[in-house]
Formats: C-alpha cells, sequence, structure tokens
C-alpha cells in the first residue's frame, strides 16, 4: 500500500468508527435527526405565525436558514468528539499503530459529512410538511445541496481546530456555543438583514453565514418575488463568495487543525 | 540472543522539569524487562518514547531494529503498546475495537475480524463481545484494551501498568497470559509499580527513580545488593528488645537493626536455617519470651526502600539514597 491509499483507507476505517459513534450515542444521534426536527417546527411555527412576507410562505424562507442553522450548531459535534477522544487516550493508540497520521482529522470530518447528510435529508423532508418548495431546477438544488455540504465539510475543520486549541470537553462546548449562536442569529438566517437596526447590519451582512443562507435561498429559488437586490457585495454574489468562503476556510483550518492535533497529542 | 530493545542516554525535559535524565536499557529477545518505580519516577515517559509517541530531547533508542524517531512509521508495524488508561472506544462492541484496530495494522478485513474472535475468545470476553464497551467493567476494559496491543502479534510489547485495577483474579490471569507470550518469543517491557509482579513476571529489572535507573539486574541480584538472609524476632517487651539483640549479637553477619515500635529485632546471618536454630536456642537461654521468629529472604521491597529510601508506589518527603551501583 502507498501513502496515499494507506490514508484513504484508514481515514475510512476511522470514519467508520466515528459514523458508528454517533449512531450508538443518543446524545450525538439527538444532534444529528432530533435538533434539526426540532428547530424547523419550532422556527416554522412560531416565527411563522408573526412574520409575514409578500407573495412567499415565511417557511419556504425560512428552511435554508434552518439548514445552515444546524450545519454550525451539530459542528460542535465534530469538537466535542475530537476533546473527548483527547481525554481517553484513544489517540495515544492510534499513534503507536503503522496507520496514517492523518486518518484521525479527516476519518473525523468525512463521517461528520455523513452526519451533515442525515441532518439535511432529515429537515428537507420535515421543511416540505411544513411548505417549503424547491422552485428552481434540479441542477440548481443539486448545487445548492452540494454547496451546504461543501461548507459543513470545511465548518467541520474550523470546529476541529478549535476544539484541538481547547482540549477539554467542557471548555469547548462553551466556547462554541458563545461562538455559534452570534454567527447563526446576526445573520439573514431568520430575518432580512437590510432591516437589522444600525451596527448590526453591515455585520449580519458580511456574516459568512448570510451568504451561504443567501446562496441557499437563490439556489432552491426562495427569495421572495419582488424583494429588493440586496445592497452588500457578497450578498449580491451570494452563490460564488459561498464557495470562496468555504474553500478559505479549508485552505486555513486544514493545516492549523493539522498542526494543533500533533502538538495536542505529543504531550 | 539479539537486543529487541536498546535505549542509550534518554533525556525528556518538561520546561525546567527532568523527566529523564539519561536512561539506558537493554532488552533481549523473548525476555521480559520490568521497570520499577514510584510515581513520576520516569516509567511511563520511557515507555512513550520508545512506543513513538514522544521524541527524546537526547539520547536514542531502537525497538525491533528500527531507530524510535527516524525509522517511527515503520517500527510501529512491529509494536504493541497498552497504556495506563484502557484506550477503547465506548460505542463500539468489543470486536468492532479489536477489528478496528486489526485494519489500522492493514491485515485486511478478514484477517482483522478472524483475529478479534480469537483475542475476545482467549481473554474471556466472547459473551461481551457484541455489546458496546459502555457496559463493560473495569477489568474487561483493560483486557479488552490489552487484546488491542495483541492484535498483530506484535514481536515486542509494551504494557504499561498492565494490573493497576486489575481484580487479583484477572491480575492472575494476566500474569499467565504474558508469560505465555513470552514462552513464544515475545519480548516484553512492562512499567509496575507491584514489586511482586516485578518479581514475578520480569527476568530482569530495571528500578527506575528521578528519570535515572537506579539498579538493574534479577530479582535476585537486586535482592543480593541488599544483603543475604536475616533472621526477624518478635519479642513481647522492650526489656526483651535490648536482651535479644544482644544474644544475637554474635550470629550477626552485619549490623542488627532493633525496631522499638514493632518490638522486632533483624539480624542479618549467613548459614540459612541451621543459624534460625542457634539463634532460638541462645533465645531460649537467656530466657527471653518469643512471639515470633522466622529467617527470611530480603524482599524487592526492602530492595526498593534501599535502593530509593521510601517505598514503591509512594513518593516519600526525605530521599535517603544509597547508590548501590
Amino acid at each position: 500500500m502507498n501513502t496515499l491509499q494507506m490514508a484513504v483507507a484508514d481515514g475510512m476505517t476511522i470514519a467508520r468508527r466515528n459514523a458508528l459513534k454517533i449512531k450508538r450515542a443518543p446524545d450525538l444521534l439527538g444532534g444529528v435527526i432530533a435538533l434539526p426536527i426540532v428547530f424547523v417546527l419550532l422556527f416554522a411555527y412560531v416565527f411563522g405565525s408573526m412574520i409575514e412576507l409578500p407573495g412567499i410562505s415565511y417557511g419556504e424562507y425560512l428552511i435554508p436558514g434552518i439548514f445552515v442553522q444546524t450545519i454550525v450548531m451539530s459542528g460542535q459535534i465534530t469538537g466535542y468528539t475530537l476533546t473527548q477522544d483527547l481525554q481517553k487516550g484513544i489517540f495515544d493508540r492510534f499513534r503507536t499503530l503503522p496507520m496514517s497520521p492523518s486518518a484521525v482529522l479527516t476519518g473525523q470530518t468525512v463521517s461528520d459529512v455523513i452526519m451533515n447528510v442525515t441532518s439535511i435529508v432529515v429537515m428537507a423532508l420535515v421543511g416540505l410538511v411544513v411548505g417549503w418548495r424547491i422552485n428552481s431546477s434540479p441542477a440548481e438544488a443539486a448545487l445548492g445541496f452540494a454547496m451546504l455540504l461543501l461548507f459543513a465539510y470545511a465548518y467541520s475543520w474550523v470546529t476541529a481546530a478549535v476544539a484541538l486549541a481547547l482540549r477539554k470537553p467542557e471548555v469547548f462546548n462553551n466556547a462554541a456555543t458563545i461562538l455559534s449562536m452570534p454567527l447563526v442569529f446576526l445573520s439573514n438566517a431568520f430575518v432580512d438583514s437590510a432591516r437589522l437596526p444600525g451596527p448590526l447590519q453591515p455585520i449580519a451582512e458580511w456574516n459568512p453565514v448570510s451568504t451561504i443562507v443567501q446562496a441557499a435561498r437563490e439556489l432552491f429559488g426562495n427569495i421572495p418575488p419582488g424583494a429588493a437586490e440586496p445592497a452588500a457585495w457578497p450578498l449580491r454574489h451570494a452563490v460564488p463568495v459561498s464557495l470562496l468562503w468555504s474553500a478559505v476556510l479549508l485552505v486555513v483550518f486544514v493545516p492549523l487543525a493539522t498542526r494543533l492535533y500533533r502538538r495536542a497529542v505529543s504531550r | 540472543m539479539t537486543a529487541a530493545i536498546v535505549a542509550e542516554g534518554l533525556v525528556k525535559r518538561y520546561g525546567t522539569v527532568t523527566a529523564l535524565d539519561g536512561v539506558d536499557l537493554t532488552v533481549p529477545q523473548g525476555t521480559v524487562l520490568g521497570l520499577l518505580g514510584p510515581n513520576g519516577a520516569g516509567k511511563t515517559t520511557t515507555v512513550r518514547i520508545l512506543t513513538t509517541l514522544l521524541k527524546p530531547d537526547a539520547g536514542r533508542a531502537e525497538v525491533a531494529g528500527f531507530d524510535v524517531v527516524r525509522d517511527a512509521d515503520r517500527l510501529r508495524a512491529h509494536i504493541g503498546a497498552s497504556g495506563q488508561y484502557a484506550a477503547v472506544d465506548d460505542h463500539l462492541t468489543g470486536a468492532e475495537n479489536l477489528e478496528m484496530v486489526g485494519r489500522l495494522y492493514h491485515l485486511g478485513v478478514k484477517r482483522s475480524r478472524r483475529r478479534a474472535r480469537e483475542l475476545l475468545e482467549r481473554f474471556d470476553l466472547a459473551e461481551a463481545a457484541d455489546r458496546p464497551v459502555q457496559g463493560y467493567s473495569g477489568g474487561m476494559r483493560r483486557r479488552l484494551d490489552l487484546a488491542g496491543a495483541l492484535v498483530a502479534e506484535p514481536p515486542v510489547l509494551f504494557l504499561d501498568e498492565p494490573t493497576t485495577g486489575l481484580d487479583p483474579r484477572a491480575r492472575a490471569a494476566l500474569w499467565e497470559l504474558i508469560a505465555e507470550l513470552v514462552a513464544g518469543g515475545t519480548t516484553v517491557l512492562l512499567t509496575t509499580q507491584y514489586l511482586e509482579e516485578a518479581d514475578r513476571l520480569a527476568h530482569r529489572i530495571a528500578v527506575v527513580d528521578h528519570g535515572r535507573v537506579i539498579a538493574l539486574g534479577t530479582a535476585d541480584e537486586l535482592k543480593d545488593q541488599v544483603g543475604g538472609d536475616r533472621i526477624e524476632v518478635t519479642v513481647t517487651s522492650e526489656a526483651d528488645l535490648r536482651a535479644a539483640g544482644d544474644a544475637l549479637a554474635s550470629l550477626a553477619a552485619g549490623g542488627v537493626q532493633a525496631d522499638a515500635a514493632a518490638l522486632r529485632v533483624t539480624v542479618p546471618v549467613s548459614g540459612g536455617a541451621a543459624a534460625l536454630t542457634t539463634a532460638l536456642g541462645r533465645l531460649a537461654d537467656g530466657r527471653i519470651a518469643v512471639r515470633d521468629a522466622g529467617l527470611r529472604r530480603p524482599t524487592l521491597d526492602d530492595v526498593f526502600l534501599a535502593l530509593t529510601g521510601h517505598e514503591a508506589g509512594r513518593q516519600a518527603d526525605e530521599k535517603i539514597k544509597e547508590s548501590v551501583r
């Protein structure tokens, strides 16, 4: 086996292990399946009953936002699993094995993709029940799902890096919550960012989450008809900027997480 | 006989703390070396360097013919390691845990599966094989972790305090298994705080303290360093304690020790059982009431105390070091 074949085979072995873990752990499985359902129903019915949009149901407007919210929230699972593994000494066992050292992180992030696919399918189905519709071509819709998964994969590397820097599960969980709440709510996921007051508006418009949500709305055809063209540059070019964001996150956080992993385990 | 493990002048520092201060070791193939020492002596650091988890700051080491730093990647295919904390996955079953390790040793799917079943059988875990490890007892986890170290049938095995936390029955079973492996040619380096374990399992023992090997030899050699046989007599009063000491002084091959609290006199002797008979005769002549008397070999406990100035497994405040080397 050459180095690359070994890296792929070992990455798959670790991904398989993580997938089994998620399947067996009720707390993780809840994050993957129950949480997205709760989000869709809660936001669709609570906010949906209060907020009216011209020419489109709020549910339809909302679901792309929920997709991204769930990706950000469940990204915590990646980091949390890593911090727990760090505490347990399982990485010591891995490091005494003749396996590819990159497999731990690639395996972890690949299993997160499987997890995210599951979440998105669940959300899409529940979304259809509460009134979400895809109003675009199949090609655009497919690109929409692919773009969401790419962002999810890139974001896994972000939480992996944060987790490996903080190392303790409780510390990580607190930090991740403090980080992800404003990331999700200071965006256009639930409200029109153009209508936010003063200083919040530019923050929300330049928040990468807003860009991803805007891109998803465009690709699924969930932009309210007659809505004004967004003023902010990233929102006007949402699809290419979303792909750019994912690429930037990968370029920065893959090497960073790899370096932090090496530091975290070699003490 | 070739050496399976060679370490020369290993040094490891953490900031200003020197964890290893020049460790030298040689373990011939097919033998067991016991690393014996109190907590913080440097046992685990030594094992972590030899299993490629840590890089030494100075010195070099070879395991199974591979340099632990330069050939770390190739070396890992030839070792098995079981740590102090059972490194097993809670949500996976016992079988899945071992299969995963087999795959990461690149044994292939089929062989990994077969090997997992074999080991579960051998470690008395066959019944629990398909249950998540979460429900395992502490002893079962330790056994599974150890089984993980054996998946690839490695020629060199590192066991860091393998029996800590095991009940006496599980410990005895583990000892038997290690003896079996060694009989089959496996080289084992194990760390332990239990003198009995080192005495029982190890061909040679390296006593480690403050990051150095302060004594190395077979259990008997180490015991001989402390002295030969000794007679211990426990009396019933303090007056008798002095009288007993005087009565036995002429038999002594070294200094007579009297422990007032325990009312016990310890006399180093040469001459074994005959010396004990003579001693009992002298005590009877002096009308000294004896509660208990016996002849004993020094234990590894005595060795440890003499070498390090503190008992095994405990970090004493005062360190009276007697250099025996």
